[in-house]
């Protein structure tokens, strides 16, 4: 479920679903699919997050424990315990438990808020740079107030101004997240509406929506999602922050940023704690980066190898 | 124009200005011409006198700060200037197709060159993406891409130059327009690729029996493929004739200029080219009289305070200048 719509478009093909695709050509997307497939990086991290995906999905099949289960006798067990393969932490509660419940409020904090803010971004920023005019001012000079406070403050202030909980994160981080995408796929659709192909395809008598639609959303779609992939680490990190003020999710229910901030208390003593969720954090982060750099290979057709 | 056949297109003073009334140039000025079906109208001239403008503004492709402030431009009786945008996009590509300049460029690089193809077809019949792609091979066939079949599916970047020109000259025609536009063809092109290009254009315009306007600054593609040619300076038409007359007995100095600017082979190599002298007038601020009298070798006193019209010399044969015989000073 937290898996992010770029990568189950691709990934879906490799459950074999491709013959059946609707699309007029498969072939051309099965091209896609192997240059995908053929960029090793991208390939292992995208059955890396996947992987993830699963195992947070099925934590309680995974982990005999839940994450607030405490067992005040075996305080922070080292990695390796019997019962305990990862150990606890300073409250004595299963590390690989707390891994794979905070796992989900990661991964969905981490993808969804990047995802929804790239689409709605990636609209309002074509529309205002394909628009100009008053369409354009209206939309970027509101995205300016947005963008005039610093991100992780403005993230604060929404968040503050609801009820604590995901739901909460997910908004408050993807309304931050927007005025960025828009000025990344403005940018990017005046770069391409001065190209003369622009101009071919209006004397073909081709409307306004369909070179929106064919002509500049093609060209404007990698850099946006190259840039989501690579946001999302990010927003893991933003949304523990939010986590650690009490915005976001409340304790005994923890995501990986907030182990970490709490782990840092006891990292002499026990460096597992802290060191494991930000490991995770790192490579989660890192493998959105490898699917991002395959993604936009796979759709730019002039590195696609045959 | 000496055709007994109806004129196709019909342009009527179209003038076309860049920026305010006060600050501006204007790039188009009252050029009027028409278009014959089976025949090539040639417009030459250098870069910036208002060739491509003029080419855009009959497609009303001008975007702002530019805008056809005069003119009709009548197809078939209809004033395209008076047609909502919608109406517009229905004629674009279906009654009037163009062929642009750079091949390289012209083709959008994220799209498989079948898929743009079908959309030109789609954007003006209702037919399903199957048959589209179906017609898109046959005219990939037709403007000699071989292995159509397979190569539909290959992006802008598999195709030479010359073969990426023929995919948009497929484009072009794959709605069996009536007028096509080449703005430039070949000029991005090789030599050899260009003759190949030059001779498709010829066969298909026969074929479909369509107007068109050859826009280029190359004299030899005027010899090979014009029947009337148009000189165009600085934003207005100064001599228009069928190609032998133009080449064997042209009027306007400028146009004379043009011509000996042209090596010919079996010339004397001893004499040097001549270049003409000067730059093309700012067009913000345009001479009073002649636009072409600060350049002009023959220049008199007249023709820096008159403004000569496009006048009939004889029938077929029209020239804006006031030293050619028939001119009166009070044009």
């Amino acid at each position: 479920m937290p898996e992010s719509p770029y990568m189950t478009k691709v990934s879906a093909p490799l459950a074999g679903t491709a013959a059946s695709a609707p699309f007029p050509s498969s072939a051309r997307r099965h091209w896609r699919l192997k240059s995908f497939a053929r960029d090793r990086g991208a390939l292992v991290a995208t059955l890396f997050l996947l992987a993830v995906t699963l195992a947070v999905i099925l934590a309680p099949v995974l982990s005999p424990y839940t994450a607030a289960e405490a067992d005040n006798l075996a305080r922070y067990a080292a990695m390796g315990m019997p019962g305990h393969l990862l150990g606890t932490d300073q409250q004595g509660r299963d590390m690989l438990a707390r891994l794979l419940y905070g796992g989900r409020v990661s991964l969905i904090v981490g993808v969804v808020p990047t995802v929804v803010a790239g689409m709605i971004g990636l609209a309002l920023g074509m529309l205002a740079g394909f628009f100009r005019g008053l369409a354009d001012q209206i939309i970027m000079r509101c995205l300016d107030v947005i963008f005039a406070f610093p991100m992780v403050l403005l993230a604060i202030a929404i968040a503050g101004a609801m009820r604590p909980g995901v739901l909460t994160e997910v908004i408050a981080i993807t309304v931050v997240l927007i005025p960025y995408f828009a000025r990344l796929a403005r940018t990017a659709t005046d770069g391409v509406l001065p190209m003369p192909f622009i101009e071919a395809a209006r004397a073909g008598g081709g409307s306004s929506l369909t070179i929106l639609l064919r002509y500049v959303l093609p060209n404007v779609f990698s850099p946006v999602v190259v840039y989501a992939t690579t946001l999302m680490g990010l927003m893991i990190v933003v949304g523990s922050g939010l986590s650690f003020l009490g915005l976001g999710v409340q304790p005994p229910t923890a995501d990986w940023g907030a182990m970490v901030a709490e782990g840092r208390v006891v990292l002499r003593k026990a460096p597992h704690v802290t060191v494991l969720p930000g490991i995770l954090i790192l490579v989660v982060s890192l493998a959105f980066n490898f699917v991002g750099d395959g993604i936009r290979d796979a759709l730019d057709p002039r590195t696609i190898r045959r | 124009m000496t055709d007994t056949l109806a004129p196709r297109l019909v342009v009527d003073n179209l003038t076309t200005r860049f920026g305010s009334d006060r600050a501006g140039a204007t790039v188009v000025d009252g050029v009027s011409f028409a278009l014959t079906p089976g025949r090539t109208l040639a417009l030459v001239g250098e870069s910036g006198s208002g060739k491509s403008a003029t080419a855009l503004s009959l497609m009303r492709l001008i975007e702002a700060p530019g805008r056809i402030i005069a003119g009709k431009v009548l197809l078939e009786g209809r004033d395209l200037l008076t047609l909502t945008e919608r109406e517009m996009e229905d004629v674009r590509g279906a009654q009037i197709a163009m062929v642009f300049q750079d091949p390289l460029t012209s083709l959008n690089p994220a799209l498989t060159i079948g898929r743009q193809i079908a959309e030109t077809i789609l954007a003006h019949q209702e037919m399903s993406y199957a048959e589209a792609e179906k017609r898109a091979v046959n005219l990939l066939a037709r403007v000699g891409v071989t292995d159509a079949a397979r190569r539909i599916n290959d992006y802008p970047h598999h195709f030479s130059g010359g073969m990426r020109q023929r995919v948009l000259i497929a484009a072009a025609i794959s709605c069996a327009p009536g007028i096509i536009i080449a703005d430039e063809p070949t000029t991005a092109l090789d030599v050899t690729v260009q003759a190949k290009i030059l001779r498709l254009l010829h066969d298909l315009q026969q074929e479909m029996h369509a107007s068109m306007l050859l826009i280029t600054h190359d004299l030899g593609v005027v010899a090979a493929m014009a029947d009337t040619v148009m000189v165009m300076y600085a934003g207005r038409i100064v001599e228009r004739a069928d190609v032998d007359t133009l080449f064997h007995a042209p009027r306007h100095p400028y146009t004379k200029a043009l011509l000996s600017c042209v090596a010919g082979i079996e010339e004397d190599r001893s004499v040097p080219l001549e270049p003409i002298i000067g730059t093309a007038p700012d067009l913000t601020d345009p001479p009073l009289g002649c636009r072409f009298a600060p350049r002009c070798p023959m220049v008199q006193d007249i023709c820096l305070r008159h403004d000569p019209a496009l006048r009939a010399l004889s029938s077929g044969h029209d020239v804006a200048c006031l030293l050619v015989e028939g001119q009166t000073a009070d044009a």
